[in-house]
């Protein structure tokens, strides 16, 4: 129940694009057709789902103060947080060449739709955020560290299709200021969105 | 390259007519994160200018020597790297303020200026053009954030670095702080305000 709180919450409340900007980038790079944008919505959720438990089980394992007494007394008092950052971006980078070779092995159809958006995971903020966040709030286990993972990812998911449903219909039908076309237009709908997202605020199951 | 640009314009162009966040459009999250306040935007950009820097001067001494296929990794280790330095100078001399950018600093390693740049420019040019070029993207940034976290701490709590701006007598006739501008979605639309004016100023900028 708890876990499907959190899972809930992630979507709506912490939203990564509303609440915390990030993965913003390539939000606003990749969201000009719902198509692409649902792609690449998908693999991020997926990256985030891969990710976040492999870096929950590193920093509790290995990296936290103490995490490395399982290995013997002597260990007890070694402190390797302050390499956190390097082993999670090496653990995303990894994961992603890994997703995207057995991508282009085992489905190519996948990997023809995917494919270019792979590379650009690494660089998404998202998935770092996702694990620094992990970091923070210390869950409980690798499993609520998953749910979490999941919900992030949704949530990001949603986020991306949602506007590039409306930048789809905005290019066509409105008469925006000509300063503002492309990318100041995208902003203030972001900001709207973000508006309305933060109606969810404070929901509990 | 083709067309060979001098050094004063690496540097210099960033700043407006190829400002980082509002015409490359990177970089984006951290720009909109951190700047509620003056001071957390003004430590983001400072530290932002140096990881820059330097990482575009070690990927550009070893461009030759990375292979390829795998250039985004050992692009990432080198910044995180510098990352892990500037945390732990924060948490050393500034904890407050890191205590208040929280992620965000880790965040500079997928930061996409740093990746834009080193992917557009360190990886094809000499040392000290790319320093250049990181300087000047990293004040670029800055310059939107310190814009940024200026108005939003303004209006949002009339004050400026944790001083009090806004005069108390304008309070009891009945000035109210902007609460809006404290919340993350105002940031988008001072961003938006920023690329109005600014494009209605560069009309070759302005998109179709």
């Amino acid at each position: 129940m708890e876990n499907l709180n959190l899972f809930i919450r992630s979507i709506f409340v912490d939203n990564m694009v509303f609440a915390y900007f990030l993965g913003m980038c390539s939000f606003l790079a990749v969201s000009k057709n719902v198509k692409t944008a649902f792609g690449l919505g998908v693999a991020v959720t997926f990256m985030l789902i891969v990710t976040l438990p492999i870096n929950y089980l590193l920093e509790n394992y290995v990296l936290k103060a103490g995490a490395l007494s399982w290995l013997g007394e002597e260990f007890a008092d070694v402190d390797l947080s302050f390499l956190s950052l390097i082993m999670f971006i090496a653990v995303i980078a990894s994961m992603t060449q890994l997703v995207e070779m057995a991508v282009e092995k085992y489905s190519p159809s996948l990997y023809a739709s995917l494919g270019i958006f792979l590379p650009l995971i690494a660089v998404n903020c998202a998935i770092l955020g996702g694990s620094l966040f992990m970091q923070q709030r210390g869950f409980a286990n690798a499993w609520t560290a998953t749910c979490a993972g999941a919900g992030w990812g949704i949530g990001w998911l949603l986020a991306i299709t949602a506007i590039a449903a409306i930048r789809e219909r905005v290019a066509s039908y409105s008469n925006v200021p000509a300063p503002l076309r492309g990318i100041g237009i995208t902003f203030i709908l972001c900001a709207l969105m973000g508006i309305a997202f933060m109606s969810f605020l404070g929901i509990k199951l | 390259m083709a067309d060979k640009i001098s050094n004063k314009q690496v540097f210099f162009n960033p700043f407006s007519k190829d400002n980082p966040v509002i015409v490359q459009v990177l970089g984006i999250c951290s720009c909109l994160a951190v700047t509620a306040k003056l001071e957390p935007a003004l430590v983001m950009g400072i530290s932002v200018i140096a990881v820059l820097a330097f990482s575009n001067v070690i990927i550009s001494l070893i461009r030759n020597t990375i292979p390829t296929n795998i250039r985004i990794i050992v692009q990432l280790v080198v910044v995180a790297a510098l990352v892990i330095v500037v945390n732990q100078l924060l948490l050393a001399y500034a904890y407050d303020v890191s205590k208040q950018l929280s992620v965000f600093i880790g965040l500079i390693i997928t930061n996409c200026i740093l990746m834009g740049r080193l992917e557009a420019f360190a990886m094809g040019n000499k040392p000290w053009p790319s320093f250049l070029d990181g300087v000047g993207n990293g004040i670029g940034y800055a310059i939107i954030l310190i814009i940024v976290g200026f108005f939003r701490e303004l209006l949002g709590s009339g004050t400026l670095m944790n001083v009090q701006v806004i005069p108390p007598s304008l309070y009891e006739q009945g000035y109210v702080n902007n609460g809006l501008m404290i919340l993350p979605p105002m940031a988008l639309i001072v961003v938006a305000c920023i690329i109005w004016v600014h494009r209605a100023y560069n009309k070759d900028l302005q998109e179709k």
